[in-house]
C-alpha cells in the first residue's frame, strides 16, 4: 500500500470540556486509544541520534519505545520503559516535557513534537488496565536490609530497583499513606489518586514494607536504624518547608501555604467535606500568589471549590512562570486569571481576623538578576488594592529540618539541603544516601527519580562490596 | 493499628482518657510533646499533647474534652478498638531544670492533662511546686489527686464556687506571686486563661511558660497551619513549640486561627449526632 504523502498532525488527547472540568476532580486528558496511540507513534522520524533521548533526564529510549507502540506491541514497549524509568504512568502526566525530551523533537523545529509524554501515558495505562500483571523476576535474597525514608518518587523508585535485587527492603513515611507529593501536592484531576496507589501496590506485592507514620527523626533515629539492623539507608524526604511572603496581615484567617491547600484538598479528601471531615475554606474571591506548578494547581483546586473568580499574582512576565506549559493552558481554559508583574505588599483583614483583601505594586522588568531572569523592580506609586476571600501562597519550598537537625553526621548547604554525590546519591554519612526534592530543592518528579535509580545501584554496589 | 487499651470518662462524660499502645511513640515521648491521631480513612488529623507514657508496656496516655466531630467519633471507640494513624511525639519537650525559687504550675479544663506530667518532671527535678487547678464547676474538674501528688502544694477554683477557692485561678496565681519567691509560671488550658495568666505575670516580670493548641495538619513543619505570632516573629507551634514564652504570645491571633472552621466545625458535629440519634 503506498504511504500516505500528507503530513501527520500531532494527535490531540481527548480531555474534558473546561466549562465542565473546571468543577469537577476528575482527570482533565482522557488518555489516547490504541489506535491513536499507534498513529502518533508512526509520526516519529526513528532518529539515528534521538536528540529527545538527550532531553530526558533518565535516557528513556524514547525511539525504542515509540516503535513498539506503533508496530501494537505495547507490553514490550513499557518494558523498554521501565529500563529507565519505573514511575511512566505518572511522569507521563506531569513531567515538563516540552523542556525535556519533546523539547529536543527533531519535528518540533518546524511543526509539532512527537507527543511524547501522551504515549509514555499511554503504555503505561494500557499495562496496568490490561496487562497480566505478572512480577517482574527478583534476585535471590542477599540478607541485607534497606531503609528508605520518605515515599516520593525518590525513595519509590529507589524502594523497587533494590527489592528486584534481593534485598529487604522497608520504606518509613511520616504521612498515613505513600507517594510524597504525588498523593499530597499533586491534585486528583492530574494524577489520580488510584494510580499513585496502584504504584505503592506493586512494590508492596514485590514485597517492600512501608511502615506508615513513622517521622523519622522523630519516632526513631537514622542512628537507631542502623542499631537495629539496616545495612543502607536512603534519605528522600523531600522539600517540604512551606515558604511564605513574611508581610503584614499574613496569619489571617483564609490565607494558606500552598502545602496546607492542597494536603488539605488532595490527601485529606478535604473537595468531599462533610463525607470526609477536614474542612478547607471555600473562597469566592481567589488568589494564588505564585506561578508554578504548584500554583497551577492550587488555582485550579479552587476553581473546582466553587470560586466565582481566580487569580494568579505573580511578580514577573508569563516567560517566566515556571509552571509546565499545558497547566498555564489548561489553566487559562478554565478560566482562571493571570495578573503579571504584580507583587503583593499587605494583606488586609476584617473584624474576625479573616482576610477580605490585599495591596499590591505593580512590577516592571529590570536587569538579569542571580537566576537570569530579568529582576522584577517595583514601580513607585502603583499600589492597588484587590478583594478577596481566599489567599493561597505558592512561592516555593525549603528544606525541611526534622530529620536533618536530628542527624549527626550529614553534610547540609547553608539552605539546610543534604550534600550528596550526583553521581551516586552518597552523602558525608556513611551507609546513607541522599537524593530527590530534598538534596536539588523543589525540582520535579523525573530529576527525584532519576537521583533514586542513581542511588540504588550505588547502594547495591555497597551492600554487594563495601562503602 | 493503635489500640486502646484501657479506657476512662471524666467529668461527667464530657473528658476522655485513653491509653493507647504506641511503643515507638512511648518510648520516645517527653513531657510537653504531643501525636497527631486519625480515627479512621475519612478522619482529620487532630493533635493532641500526651498526658503520660509507658514505655515498659509501650503505651501513651491521651485525655481530651467532647467539643466537635471527631473528639465524638474519638469518644465511641471502646477498649479493643484502635486509632488507625497516630504520629508522634512531636514538637519540643519542656525544658525541665531546677529554678532558684518556686515554681507555679497553672492549669484550666482539660489543659490540666498536659500540666500534670510537666507538674511532675519539675517536682522531680527539686523544685518546690505549687500547682492551681480550675474548672468551671466541680463535676468537670479532672486529675485532682494525681495533680496533688505531683506537686508540693495544689490549689483547686471552681468558678461557680461548688469545689476550692470561689473564682478563677489567677486569684490564687495573684496571692502567689505577692507572697512567694516565684520564678516560673506554667500556664496550659483555654487560650482566655492563658492569657489572663500571662498579663498578670507579666506585671510581675516572671517568666511563663504556655503551650498552645492551634489547629494542625501534618504536625511536622510542612504546611504552617499551625503558625502562631511569638514577639512578631511567625512561628510553626508543632516544630517550634508547642511551648512558647507566653509573654510574647499573640493570643488574639490564636484565637481567631482557632476559629477558622467554626462553620464546617458545626455543620460536621451536627450531621455526626443526628448519625449517632438514626
Ligand atoms: C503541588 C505540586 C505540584 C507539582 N507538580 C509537578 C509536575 O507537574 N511535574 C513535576 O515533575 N514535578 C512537580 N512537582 C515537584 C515534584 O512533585 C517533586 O519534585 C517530587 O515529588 C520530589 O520527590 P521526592 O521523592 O524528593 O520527595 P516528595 O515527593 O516530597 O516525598 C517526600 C516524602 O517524605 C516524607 N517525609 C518527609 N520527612 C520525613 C521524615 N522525617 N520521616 C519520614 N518521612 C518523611 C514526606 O511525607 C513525603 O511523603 C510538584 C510539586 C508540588 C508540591
Ligand atoms: S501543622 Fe503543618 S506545619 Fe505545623
Amino acid at each position: 500500500m503506498a504511504e500516505k504523502k500528507e503530513k501527520l498532525p500531532r494527535q490531540p488527547m481527548p480531555e474534558q470540556k473546561p466549562e465542565v472540568r473546571r468543577r469537577n476532580f476528575k482527570e482533565v486528558p482522557l488518555g489516547y486509544t490504541p489506535e491513536i496511540a499507534m498513529k502518533e507513534a508512526s509520526r516519529c522520524l526513528q532518529c539515528k541520534k534521538p536528540s529527545c533521548r538527550e532531553g530526558c533526564p533518565v535516557q528513556v529510549d524514547i525511539p525504542a519505545f515509540i516503535k513498539l507502540i506503533k508496530e501494537g506491541d505495547f507490553t514490550g514497549a513499557i518494558r523498554k520503559i521501565w529500563e529507565k524509568n519505573s514511575l511512566p504512568a505518572i511522569c507521563g502526566r506531569v513531567c515538563p516535557q516540552e523542556l525535556q525530551c519533546e523539547g529536543h523533537c527533531i519535528l518540533g523545529k518546524k511543526g509539532e513534537p512527537v507527543a511524547i509524554g501522551n504515549l509514555e501515558r499511554f503504555a503505561a495505562d494500557y499495562e496496568r488496565e490490561h496487562g497480566t500483571g505478572e512480577l517482574p523476576p527478583k534476585a535471590h535474597p542477599t540478607g541485607k536490609k534497606v531503609a528508605i525514608i520518605g515515599s516520593g518518587p525518590s525513595g519509590l523508585t529507589v524502594a523497587g530497583d533494590l527489592i528486584l535485587k534481593g534485598h529487604d527492603v522497608t520504606v518509613f513515611e511520616a504521612f498515613h499513606k505513600g507517594g510524597g507529593v504525588l498523593v499530597y501536592g499533586i491534585p486528583e484531576f492530574r494524577l489520580p489518586k488510584d494510580i499513585v496507589a496502584s504504584e505503592v501496590n506493586f512494590l508492596e506485592r514485590l514485597g517492600v514494607k512501608f511502615e506508615y507514620n513513622v517521622v523519622v527523626g522523630k519516632t526513631i533515629t537514622i542512628d537507631e536504624l542502623f542499631d537495629q539492623g539496616y545495612d543502607a539507608i536512603y534519605i528522600g524526604v523531600g522539600a517540604g518547608l512551606p515558604r511564605f511572603l513574611n508581610i503584614p496581615g499574613e496569619n489571617l484567617v483564609g490565607i494558606y501555604s500552598a502545602n496546607e491547600y492542597l494536603t488539605r484538598a488532595n490527601l485529606m479528601k478535604a473537595y468531599l467535606f462533610p463525607e470526609y471531615d477536614t474542612p478547607i475554606v471555600k473562597g469566592k474571591n481567589v488568589v494564588v500568589i505564585g506561578a508554578g506548578n504548584v500554583a497551577m494547581d492550587s488555582a485550579r483546586t479552587a476553581m473546582r471549590l466553587g470560586a466565582d473568580s481566580v487569580k494568579i499574582v505573580y511578580r514577573r512576565s508569563r516567560e517566566e512562570m515556571p509552571a509546565r506549559k499545558a497547566e498555564i493552558h489548561h489553566a487559562e481554559e478554565e478560566g482562571i486569571e493571570f495578573h503579571l508583574l504584580t507583587n503583593p505588599i499587605r494583606f488586609l483583614g476584617d473584624e474576625e481576623g479573616k482576610v477580605k483583601g490585599m495591596e499590591c505594586i505593580k512590577m516592571e522588568l529590570g536587569e538579569p538578576d542571580e537566576s537570569g531572569r530579568r529582576r522584577p523592580v517595583p514601580i513607585k506609586g502603583s499600589e492597588f488594592q484587590m478583594e478577596c476571600d481566599l489567599v493561597v501562597i505558592s512561592v516555593g519550598a525549603g528544606a525541611n529540618p526534622v530529620l536533618t537537625k536530628a542527624t549527626e553526621g550529614l553534610e547540609l548547604t547553608k539552605w539546610g539541603y543534604i550534600v550528596a554525590n550526583p553521581e551516586t546519591g552518597k552523602t558525608k554519612k556513611k551507609g546513607v544516601w541522599a537524593g530527590g526534592d530534598i538534596v536539588t530543592g523543589q525540582a520535579t518528579v523525573i530529576l527525584a527519580a532519576g537521583a533514586g535509580r542513581k542511588a540504588s545501584d550505588s547502594i547495591h554496589e555497597y551492600l554487594t562490596w563495601g562503602w | 493499628m493503635f489500640e486502646i487499651v484501657n479506657r476512662e470518662e471524666m467529668a461527667q462524660g464530657s473528658v476522655i482518657l485513653n491509653e493507647i499502645k504506641a511503643p515507638l511513640i512511648a518510648k520516645k515521648a517527653r513531657p510537653g510533646q504531643f501525636v497527631i491521631l486519625r480515627a479512621h480513612e475519612k478522619g482529620e488529623r487532630i493533635p493532641l499533647t500526651m498526658a503520660d507514657t509507658d514505655p515498659e508496656k509501650g503505651t501513651i496516655t491521651i485525655i481530651y474534652q467532647v467539643v466537635g466531630k471527631t473528639t465524638a467519633l474519638f469518644k465511641t471507640l471502646q477498649v479493643g478498638d484502635s486509632y488507625l494513624d497516630i504520629i508522634g511525639p512531636l514538637g519540643k519537650p519542656t525544658h525541665l531544670e531546677k529554678y532558684d525559687g518556686d515554681v507555679v504550675c497553672v492549669g484550666g479544663g482539660t489543659g490540666v492533662a498536659v500540666l500534670h506530667p510537666i507538674t511532675r518532671g519539675l517536682k522531680q527535678k527539686g523544685n518546690n511546686v505549687i500547682a492551681i487547678i480550675g474548672a468551671r464547676t466541680k463535676d468537670l474538674l479532672i486529675l485532682e489527686d494525681k495533680m496533688k501528688a505531683a506537686s508540693h502544694e495544689l490549689h483547686v477554683c471552681t468558678d461557680d464556687g461548688s469545689y476550692g477557692h470561689h473564682g478563677f485561678v489567677t486569684d490564687v496565681l495573684k496571692e502567689n506571686l505577692e507572697n512567694k519567691n516565684v520564678k516560673l509560671v506554667v500556664a496550659i488550658g483555654p487560650v482566655p486563661m492563658m492569657k489572663f495568666v500571662c498579663a498578670m505575670t507579666k506585671e510581675y516580670g516572671v517568666k511563663t511558660l504556655v503551650s498552645l493548641n492551634p489547629i494542625m495538619v501534618d504536625g511536622t513543619g510542612m504546611c504552617g497551619c499551625c503558625r502562631v505570632s511569638v514577639g512578631g516573629e511567625t512561628k510553626f507551634a508543632c516544630v517550634d513549640g508547642p511551648e512558647f514564652d507566653g509573654h510574647k504570645v499573640d493570643f488574639e491571633e490564636l484565637m481567631k486561627r482557632l476559629r477558622s472552621y467554626l462553620e464546617q466545625e458545626k455543620e460536621s458535629y451536627e450531621k455526626f449526632k443526628a448519625s449517632l440519634n438514626a
